[in-house]
């Protein structure tokens, strides 16, 4: 008789892999970013493509050099890539780009240890990194329709059509002009149960609530700036948010506070992706605060670290 | 009352529409000493002497023992080395039919009148857990503690198997008159049948045979693997939360498998004791997925041939259902006693190769014990003893949900499995 496999049960597996769900989160940023490069034209096109090719480029060319596996195929990279290009605007120079697609991937992600375990959102860290450094170009946008060019957005400005809003005919950048896409994108994410609708329902939540309260036009302060983008596509992040229910809720609401703060009473108009990131911080404190008590599980005293004298029997064990 | 977490299966029973069927005798029987989570037997027989059906070939050593039985009248061929899929190697009987299936004189219907007669009964009957735990019944009953619950298993929440819910659908009378039995005998005031939603048959019939009898209720389950779990079961039917380090019946909570429920009821009439039992045979490398009542010792090529089978075509074979079955390393093995399943798979999927945690936080959500596999994990990364008991790593019973869920393919289930046997053994 011939000889057996012999396998550690579960002798099955869920069809969930990283790869498929990272293809699922490109599919969703896919409409708003083609929206973006249909307003914008070739220029548009030329940065996410810059941007994208260089985070994968960053990612293979570090792992090789630090000696880890080569994780460009579960395509982590490449949602890096395309969200940082669809927060540029769409005339940024191409090697800033690159730049910060370096910063994110190599500083953020790789230097940390690689995917899952970076501190806070690559893409985010890396937007903030460019607008410090580039503040001339990060803050100058193009009108669609006419191509003039602009330092005024509709968050400055105090408000647009809803329909320019909803269909991306305003100053911004290149992947947060079209609300719908994001929309459309982001209610796949839900409906396909990658991401859950807590983060971004709590996030918007209290934006929409403190514009009430603070009387400013709440649809137009929700469909304007990168907010969507962020709320819909970073603050629902696998690695940098906490992931029990309450995290979510508490990181959302804490997320929509800390935009409303920045975009009234802070110096810059953008206030979402600095949230974010800010937020990103807290990420451990919230999964420690919020986790659940395991099923039927006895409180007891923690235990403590033990004194020297102790050690050796775990090392051995 | 909050639901536990868990995961919703592929629907996988294809044998649930198949009456139970009796295997024709094979031409030997192999019965390994050891069948239950405990000591091995000694073996009491010589080779070349005639056992009987129901005679005592294996005597308990210990406390962690009960006897195991010839399951078929014959002449024992030789004493030999059985090995174990742990790799253990055990003494084995093998015993040649002669075909007549000649009773053996002691299998006379033992009378039960008290608790202590109903745990003797258990252990003359060589009783173990049918639903595939193997642990042995009559430590349930002699216990001292007052059960005011008996709770019945049939969640049968595995993949594959199908074997309970053919016990419920053709023995439901027994499965009922058991419980009365044991009710009365152990002045027991509630009992309740767990048994999945999406089993309405099973649900419809054992609500039917209940109806004569005082106080046992038939509770739907959902249908979310694990149910048949030991914890999970108690909660969803009795709403107790059995705490840390304890077992059901510390809580006054008796849990008995609706197949070994029906076992002791007919032991009670019959006195033959535990000689064979309902294996779900299934798999892709079986064309007709069946439920055989087959002889205790059998050849598993034996039962697989009959289940017409491909031999050749077989990569791997296992006990239990696709969730938590133990492979098996060669052919050569027997049908034992907590034995429900026999699966045979053709083509191997085999493991993919783990990749880095993303962090998705999937395991957690599937964890029906609110455990965080992903912390667990690292913890034994890093061997961190302290870590591993402040994350609860004792509270985990394998079910192997989060291994199923986790995209990176990260072997949580097992490793966890190894993190428990430091944290024992530290």
């Amino acid at each position: 008789m011939h000889k057996l496999y012999i396998g550690s049960a579960p002798h099955t597996h869920s069809k969930s892999s990283s790869r498929r769900m990272m293809m699922f989160v490109i599919l969703a940023l896919l409409p708003a970013a083609l929206a973006g490069c249909m307003s914008y034209g070739t220029s548009a096109i030329l940065v996410l493509a810059i941007s994208v090719v260089s985070a994968v480029l960053a990612e293979m060319l570090s792992s090789l050099i630090i000696r880890r596996r080569v994780t460009i195929g579960d395509l982590s990279a490449v949602i890096t890539g395309l969200i940082l290009g669809m927060l540029l605007p769409p005339d940024f120079p191409l090697w800033k780009a690159a730049l910060g697609s370096v910063i994110a991937i190599v500083c953020v992600k790789q230097l940390f240890g690689g995917i899952g375990k970076n501190f806070a959102n690559p893409a985010g860290v890396a937007w903030i990194s460019l607008l410090l450094l580039f503040h001339q170009e990060m803050t100058t946008w193009r009108i669609p329709e006419t191509g003039d060019v602009t330092r005024v957005t509709p968050l400055i400005s105090g408000g647009a059509p809803y329909w320019d809003l909803l269909l991306g005919n305003c100053a911004g950048y290149i992947g947060t002009g079209c609300a719908t896409a994001l929309i459309l994108g982001a209610v796949f994410l839900c409906f396909m149960g990658l991401i859950s609708p807590v983060t971004p329902a709590a996030f918007l939540g209290t934006v929409a609530a403190l514009s009430f309260v603070g009387g400013y036009d709440v649809l137009s302060q929700l469909l304007s700036g990168s907010l969507l983008l962020a709320a819909f596509f970073m603050a629902s992040d696998y690695t940098t948010t906490p992931f029990t229910s309450y995290g979510k809720l508490l990181f959302g609401i804490c997320c929509g506070l800390l935009t409303f703060f920045i975009r009234h009473f802070g110096g810059y108009p953008e206030g979402a992706v600095f949230a974010v990131v800010i937020m990103n911080l807290f990420t451990p404190a919230l999964n420690r605060l919020t986790v659940k008590q395991p099923f039927g599980s006895v409180k007891v005293k923690k235990v403590k670290k033990r004194k020297k004298a102790a050690e050796p029997a775990e090392s051995s064990a | 009352m909050k639901r536990l977490n868990g995961i919703r299966l592929q629907k996988g029973k294809r044998a649930q529409n198949k009456q139970i069927t009796v295997l024709p005798l094979p031409k030997l029987i192999r019965i390994p000493m050891l069948m239950h989570m405990g000591e091995p037997c000694s073996v009491c027989v010589e080779p070349d002497e005639y056992v009987y059906v129901g005679q005592v070939i294996g005597k308990p050593e210990s406390e962690d023992a009960v006897p195991i039985h010839a399951s078929v009248s014959g002449t024992v061929s030789v004493i030999s080395e059985y090995t174990m899929p742990d790799g253990q190697k055990i003494p084995c009987v093998e015993i040649v039919p002669d075909g007549l299936q000649v009773i053996h004189p002691d299998c006379t219907p033992p009378t039960i009148n008290t608790r202590q007669d109903l745990a003797d009964a258990a252990k003359n009957s060589g009783c173990v857990g049918l639903g595939g735990s193997g642990d042995l019944t009559y430590r349930k009953f002699a216990r001292t503690e007052k059960m005011h619950t008996l709770v019945l298993n049939g969640a049968e929440c595995e993949l594959y198997l199908t074997s309970d819910l053919r016990q419920m659908l053709e023995n439901a009378e027994e499965i009922i008159s058991g419980a009365a039995m044991i009710q009365k005998i152990m002045k027991i005031k509630e009992v309740l049948i767990g048994v999945q939603s999406n089993q309405p048959a099973a649900i419809q019939v054992l609500t039917e045979a209940a109806e004569k009898q005082k106080g046992i209720t038939v509770c739907p389950l959902p249908a979310v693997y694990p149910q048949g779990e030991k914890k999970v079961l108690v909660y969803h039917t009795t709403g107790l939360v059995v705490p840390e380090n304890q077992e059901p019946e510390d809580i006054g909570v008796l849990v008995l498998n609706v197949s070994t429920c029906a076992f002791l009821y007919r032991y009670s009439q019959t006195g033959i004791p535990l000689i064979d039992r309902v294996v779900t045979v299934d798999g892709n490398a079986v064309p007709k997925a069946c439920n055989l009542q087959v002889p205790i010792g059998t050849p598993i090529i034996d039962v697989l041939s009959y289940a017409s089978c491909e031999l050749d075509l077989v990569k791997q074979i296992y006990s239990g259902g696709g969730m938590m079955g133990v492979s098996y390393p060669a052919f050569r093995a027997s049908v034992i006693k907590p034995q429900n399943g026999l699966i045979a798979m053709k083509n191997i999927v085999k493991p993919k190769e783990p990749t880095d945690c993303i962090r998705c936080g999937k395991c957690l959500r599937a964890c029906p014990m609110n455990l965080i596999p992903t912390e667990l994990d690292r913890a034994y990364q890093q061997r961190n003893v302290r870590m591993l008991t402040n994350l609860h790593a004792g509270l985990c019973m394998n079910c192997g949900c989060c291994s199923y869920v986790c995209p990176a393919n990260r072997p949580l289930s097992e490793t966890i499995k190894q993190a428990k046997a430091l944290l024992t053994n530290a």
